[in-house]
């Protein structure tokens, strides 16, 4: 193995992919209910409500977007097109652990792609997809500011730098 | 309005303050080439053909949202102004199919006429393209992002003037697409199918669903009586689609050019526009006299229709009970006509020529089968109907004017000025002001509620009782005077509502291209058709008082009932949810 790969906490706007859709439908929309009116008096309130459902509830669902759509007085097109445009925002349910793969070129560059098939091998899915155990959710993500340690992949909050394909294995295993 | 003086291609401009260098130049007669910008409803500088260098700036810029500065100076035909709009344009053919020859929107495309604007000859991008499957889900309106070039002039339009908001631009960057949320088709949305984006679309992203090729089996189908009617719009409109000026009226090369297609009969929508009149004026004189429900709204417009189902569904019972002239015909000829001519009604084919995509959903709802068949069988807008003359090779300007049929092809000058915003509800009070006080009308021309306003106002004396009256046209509108009503419920007796800017004579299956000059040109030409009619007031249609005599009874029968009227159902905007 050549230079240690790195490991940066980071915090991020979204934080760790949480338990989506653990209680009943009516619970989940109780809390999405919730979060609206903790947070719908400020002004621009759209982002910060679909953060914290995000936060919450480890994504977005349908029937939340219609909720907050109804709330604000927009329509449901402009809350999915919001939701969408986002990419830390999730429109379905997510693994466990998300795994951003970073595409922009600084990563490309040094490898970005032999880590991403390396990723892909070890857990068996495609970008966009969640491993059948429900534990891990492969990305592609744009620049996540550590070009110093190109190539880089972020899973959760983390941040893993300098990497080779081979330092996948050992890195899934710590999850 | 203050004014500064800018230079543009080395000539002194005078322009108002807060002028965009667009506008400015257009002034000036300089022509700056546009995609995404579209006059008083999109300037979102987003597509980069309308760049212009301009003094002192570090890099070019999009002229539709560049402020006008006294001192300014402009280039609009620079060497780097034209190369950059060639690379912008190119790019855009680089994700673009190109196969104009098979586009539906073949020679009214704007790509295709700023490509051949700018001489472009070949395209030096290859990169991923888009593709993808059309949405055809809706009856009226084919959704193909493949074609789409994210102007976003169909947001505009649905959002600023329809106040539908049923397509917006959903994910981001390369993913980017005009779409119905949560990946729904657009059947399945709130479209209420007016077509207006199609009117705006610059490609042939968003078009008319085409069934030319139904009424191509019908006409050739010996076993049919293929009968068509026309709605009060299309004279006034489909002569643009041979070159001839907006405002032509062309009622009898039309009937001719349909006789020439090989239709059996060739009927007026007029007629049942004056049926529509006679019978939703007795439901009206019925709900003032008896204390039904007011304000009573007119149920003409399809995609009217549609917007109250989903967005205002508790103020259903304010709608007409009278289905529109389009299935009125349609219910007409397959039972009272079929009768009269003694022919199998499953034998007959009803097609209509409509200004109106949301025509073609109207035609499919489960309410329009009283008969015991489909009122219609299929409906074409205009621009259908001028595809298909030209397929046939009808030489439209050298026709000759020929008469309707008798006896569906009848009617008043009130049955056409359905055809613009206010003319149903100067129709409707022609008729209820000659049945309510006796009298007859000193002058016919009820001037406050014509004319492009958005909502127009007025009240009218019926011999002593005063009748408030408002007149909407575009959705936006119609939202407006809806919340109006539901602040002061008293507020209106009678609205009339149409869908669509201008009425039906800017309607979403109408000639490309559709401003609101263009509008104003059909409208004074709907009512220069309305002024030269023999008659002008509904109930005096001479063929409407035989087929009361003959079939239906009276006004508001049991029979007409049954026939004529109908009920709508609220819709959840969201169903699959």
């Amino acid at each position: 193995m050549g230079k240690a790969s790195l490991e940066v906490a980071q915090q991020h706007a979204t934080g760790p992919a949480g338990p989506g859709g653990a209680g009943t439908p009516a619970q989940d929309m109780a809390r999405v209910r919730e979060i609206i009116s903790r947070l719908r008096d400020r002004p621009a309130p759209l982002l910060p409500i679909l953060q914290a459902i995000q936060k919450e509830m480890g994504w977005i669902s349908e029937e939340a977007m219609v909720e907050v759509a109804e709330a604000l007085g927009i329509h449901p097109s402009q809350v999915y097109g919001v939701t969408t445009f986002y990419t830390l925002f999730a429109t379905r349910p997510k693994g466990k652990h998300v795994i951003r793969v970073c595409a922009s070129a600084p990563c490309h560059v040094p490898g970005a792609g032999a880590v991403l098939e390396a990723l892909k091998k070890a857990l068996g899915v495609e970008v966009g997809e969640t491993t059948p155990d429900g534990k891990f959710t492969l990305e592609l993500t744009s620049c996540i500011g550590v070009c110093g340690v190109a190539p880089a992949i972020m899973i959760d909050d983390r941040v893993y730098g300098n990497l080779k394909p081979a330092d996948i294995g050992a890195i899934l295993a710590r999850y | 309005m203050a004014k500064v003086t800018l230079t543009i291609d080395g000539r002194k401009v005078e322009a108002e303050r807060g002028m965009t260098v667009l506008e400015a130049a257009r002034l000036a007669g300089i022509n700056i080439p546009t995609l995404c910008y579209l006059e008083n409803l999109n300037a979102i500088g987003a597509c980069r053909v309308c760049v212009v260098e301009v003094k002192g700036a570090k890099t070019l810029q999009a002229s539709c949202v560049l402020p006008v500065a006294d001192g300014m100076e402009v280039w609009t035909n620079s060497p780097a102004v034209r190369a950059s709009r060639r690379t912008t344009v190119e790019l855009l053919l680089s994700d673009h199919p190109t196969e104009c020859t098979t586009c539906i929107r073949n020679g009214t495309c704007e790509l295709q006429a700023l490509a051949e604007a700018l001489g472009i000859r070949r395209v030096r991008f290859q990169g991923e393209k888009h593709g993808g499957v059309p949405d055809q889900s809706s009856p009226s309106i084919v959704r193909d992002n493949a074609k789409c070039v994210l102007c976003r002039r169909c947001v505009a339009v649905c959002e600023k003037v329809q106040s539908v908001k049923a397509i917006g631009p959903q994910e981001r960057g390369f993913a980017t697409a005009i779409a119905p949320p949560f990946d729904l088709p657009l059947a399945d949305s709130v479209c209420v199918n007016c077509g207006q984006c199609t009117l705006v679309c610059p490609t042939g992203a968003l078009h008319e669903r085409d069934d030319t090729e139904l009424v191509w089996a019908a006409l050739a189908d010996p076993r049919k009586h293929v009968v068509v009617q026309t709605a009060p719009a299309t004279r006034v409109t489909v002569g643009e689609m041979f070159g001839m000026p907006p405002g032509s009226v062309v009622t009898g090369k039309m009937v001719a050019a349909l006789r020439r297609l090989g239709f059996d009969r060739v009927f007026d929508t007029d007629f049942t526009a004056d049926l529509t009149i006679v019978e939703e004026g007795y439901e009206l004189v019925h709900r003032l006299q008896e204390g039904g429900v007011l304000p009573m709204i007119t149920s003409c417009s399809p995609g009217w229709i549609k917007f109250i189902e989903t967005f205002f569904p508790d103020m259903l019972p304010n709608l007409s009970t009278c289905k529109s002239p389009q299935q009125m015909f349609g219910a007409l000829a397959k039972t009272y006509y079929a009768r009269k001519v003694g022919i199998d009604p499953a034998d007959i084919f009803v097609v209509s020529i409509m200004p109106c995509t949301a025509k073609k959903f109207e035609a499919r709802r489960p309410e329009m089968t009283a008969s015991g068949y489909p009122d219609i069988d299929a409906v074409l807008t205009t621009r259908e109907l001028g595809r298909m003359l030209k397929e046939a090779g009808v030489a439209f300007d050298a026709l000759p004017e020929e008469p309707y049929d008798e006896p569906l092809g009848v009617s008043t000058g009130a049955g056409a000025i359905f055809g613009a915003t206010g003319g149903v509800m100067e129709a409707a009070l022609r008729t209820a002001y000659e049945v309510v006080t006796g009298k007859t009308l000193p002058s016919l021309d009820f001037e406050s509620v014509r004319g492009m306003e958005g909502i127009k106002e007025a009240t009218v004396d019926l011999d002593g009782t005063q009748i408030r009256v408002a007149v909407a046209h575009t959705l936006g509108n119609a939202r407006r005077v809806l919340e109006a009503v539901r602040a002061d419920p008293g507020r209106y007796h009678f609205i009339e509502i149409m869908a669509c800017p201008g009425g039906c004579i800017g309607g979403g299956g109408q000639p490309i291209p559709t401003t609101d000059e263009i509008r104003r040109k059909r409208i004074e030409a709907i009512y220069r058709v309305d002024r030269d009619m023999p008659i002008r007031k509904s109930h005096e249609n001479p063929v409407i008082k035989v087929l009361y005599q003959e079939f239906l009874g009276e006004p508001n029968s049991h029979k007409a009932h049954e026939l004529l009227h109908t009920h709508y159902q609220p819709r959840y905007q969201y169903a699959t949810l």
